[in-house]
């Protein structure tokens, strides 16, 4: 079973970070960064807010990342949450994509174990729309797996 | 530029404060947002002994949805000189508003801006829920992963606050209690009646970890509106005027949408909330010190935001504002810093911010409910986690 439902609203790209999403849908985690200063920059911009550069490329993130913040939710927001929570959020930061973070899930581990500093690795789930969505294990679970 | 602009007489200031009652969310669902919106500006200036007709310009936040031409309409405005509102999501806006209305007082675009804001959260609309932020232009990198409430974008930050500088549940709970203190005291408030202990602000539900359910504030119907002009016109004027000292909205670098969006802002800014830079901007503008305010109403839609901006508006040292309301600083009457005296968002009504500031006014005018003794500089703050945020100064 999904940590989130697979019916849970997907993501609906805009202009701006199309390219983020279609790169998910091919299973790539790849972050936006600035072609002329080479930083890199989440959400998805059309500037460069160190250069002003309007050239981008998409950079391949490291299949690890760090667990920044969390939160464990305990109210569903939202009926269709009610059996879901408690679940947790985790905001994941790449320390070597300028920090770039995600608002993601840990999806393998118990309300209690979460902790900031803890190591994550990436995998792929379906949200609404049939869209990939990049979510995380703990490391060593994800590292026993591959 | 504000600043610049002023004179003695030339300088805005409050004069007219307006409220209709405060209710849990959907109460007032049948009068609407428009018909209380109207109802705040129409007391604000009966407040002040102006007529109606008087009023020249409309200044609001947060896409409030009664637009000017509507309020242009139903209140019988002949003339509309000058109309503003303030981009962004939540209260942010509150001082910003206030900071264009003072702006246009002073640069001479209108005479009596009426400033307001009107909330009803009728189901569907609950900011508590899925929903009720529809407007976030990053909603692509949160809902998906269920973030999507505020509680759930700020219990973050709030934990990093705490992964930071070990600040304790008790720290939290005193920002609730003073509030709930606060509220009983005042007949308007929602939560008044309503006792609150630190053994069931701990024993509490959890909401999203680290908050509890007495760290988030209400969902509540109600409007409120001040009225603002120049000082020369608020001699005529039957209330005593408060004195904008400074407006100001703000935001340090790197914020953008902050945690109303993908929870990228700086590394080192992530548990301290989007305030250091305004504060320090709007502390020269007003000319004013941490030292020289007197009380202070500070934006509490979440309590560990409320530490937070105690500690970016230079009250006490980082990591320092727990211990620091720990010690009873912020509690009426004898806290050198009373705070949210009203009861705040926590506890009076969360009427996005504006209400802080009719408190302020009323601390400053000597009417209070929780009145500090010769209070003559509040500070008043508006949002935390995306910008702009902002902030005012008021003075006597």
């Amino acid at each position: 079973m999904a940590y989130i439902p697979h019916d849970i609203p997907g993501p609906t790209p805009t202009v701006a970070d199309r390219a983020f999403w279609d790169y998910c849908q091919q299973r790539e985690l790849r972050f936006q960064r600035c072609s002329a200063c080479h930083r890199f920059r989440h959400p998805p911009a059309p500037a460069c807010p160190a250069c002003r550069s309007f050239e981008s490329e998409w950079i391949q993130a490291p299949d690890t990342g760090v667990v920044f913040s969390f939160t464990i939710v305990h109210h569903p927001a939202h009926p269709s949450m009610q059996t879901v929570v408690p679940y947790n959020v985790a905001i994941v930061d790449f320390p070597e994509c300028d920090h770039a973070r995600l608002v993601s899930n840990v999806i393998d581990v118990a309300p209690e174990d979460v902790r900031i500093g803890m190591q994550v690795a990436l995998v792929w789930e379906t949200a609404g729309n049939d869209m990939l969505v990049p979510r995380f294990r703990k490391k060593s679970q994800a590292k026993s797996k591959i | 530029m504000i600043r610049a602009a002023s004179s003695t007489t030339n300088q805005a200031c409050i004069v007219g404060v307006g409220e209709t009652a405060y209710t849990r969310w959907g109460r007032m669902s049948q009068r609407g947002e428009w018909g209380l919106a109207c109802e705040a500006v129409i007391n604000a200036v009966a407040d002040v002994g102006l007529a109606i007709e008087q009023i020249d310009g409309l200044a609001s936040f947060s896409n409030d949805t009664s637009v000017p031409w509507l309020m242009q309409q139903a209140l019988g405005l002949p003339r509309l000189g000058f109309t503003s509102m303030v981009w962004g999501g939540g209260g942010s806006g509150t001082c910003g508003a206030i900071a264009h209305a003072a702006a246009a007082v002073e640069a001479g675009q209108a005479e009596y801006v009426a400033v307001f804001r009107s909330l009803c959260q009728g189901e569907g609309h609950r900011y508590g829920q899925l929903g009720g932020y529809n407007e976030l232009p990053h909603l692509s990198f949160m809902v998906p992963f269920g973030m999507f409430s505020p509680p759930i974008m700020i219990a973050p930050l709030v934990q990093r606050y705490i992964h930071e500088c070990g600040a304790l549940p008790e720290h939290f709970g005193e920002v609730a209690l003073v509030c709930r203190d606060n509220a009983h005291r005042n007949p308007r408030a929602v939560m008044g009646s309503r006792p609150l202990s630190m053994q069931d602000y701990l024993t509490s539900r959890i909401i999203a970890e680290p908050l509890r359910l007495y760290d988030c504030c209400q969902e509540n119907d109600g409007a409120c509106a001040l009225i603002i002009t120049t000082l020369e016109r608020a001699r005529d004027l039957r209330q005593k005027p408060i004195r904008i000292l400074a407006a100001a909205q703000g935001g340090s670098a790197g914020w953008g949408d902050g945690a109303l969006g993908s929870h990228n802002m700086p590394v080192e800014e992530y548990g301290l909330g989007n305030g250091a830079t305004l504060a320090t901007e709007l502390y020269k503008r007003a000319g004013v010190t941490p030292d020289d305010v007197d009380v202070v109403q500070i934006y509490d839609h979440f309590t560990g935001c409320v530490l937070m901006t105690l500690e970016n508006f230079g009250f006490c040292d980082r990591g320092e504002a727990g211990p620091f309301v720990a010690d009873g600083n912020i509690r009426w009457p004898d806290g050198r810093l009373p705070l949210n005296t009203s009861g705040g968002h926590l506890s009076e009504a969360y009427i996005h911010g504006l209400n802080l500031a009719v408190e302020g006014v009323r601390q400053l005018r000597g009417e209070s409910t929780s009145q500090v003794d010769d209070a003559e500089v509040c500070l008043v703050t508006a949002g935390l986690s995306a910008s702009p945020v902002s902030a005012a100064v008021l003075g006597v």
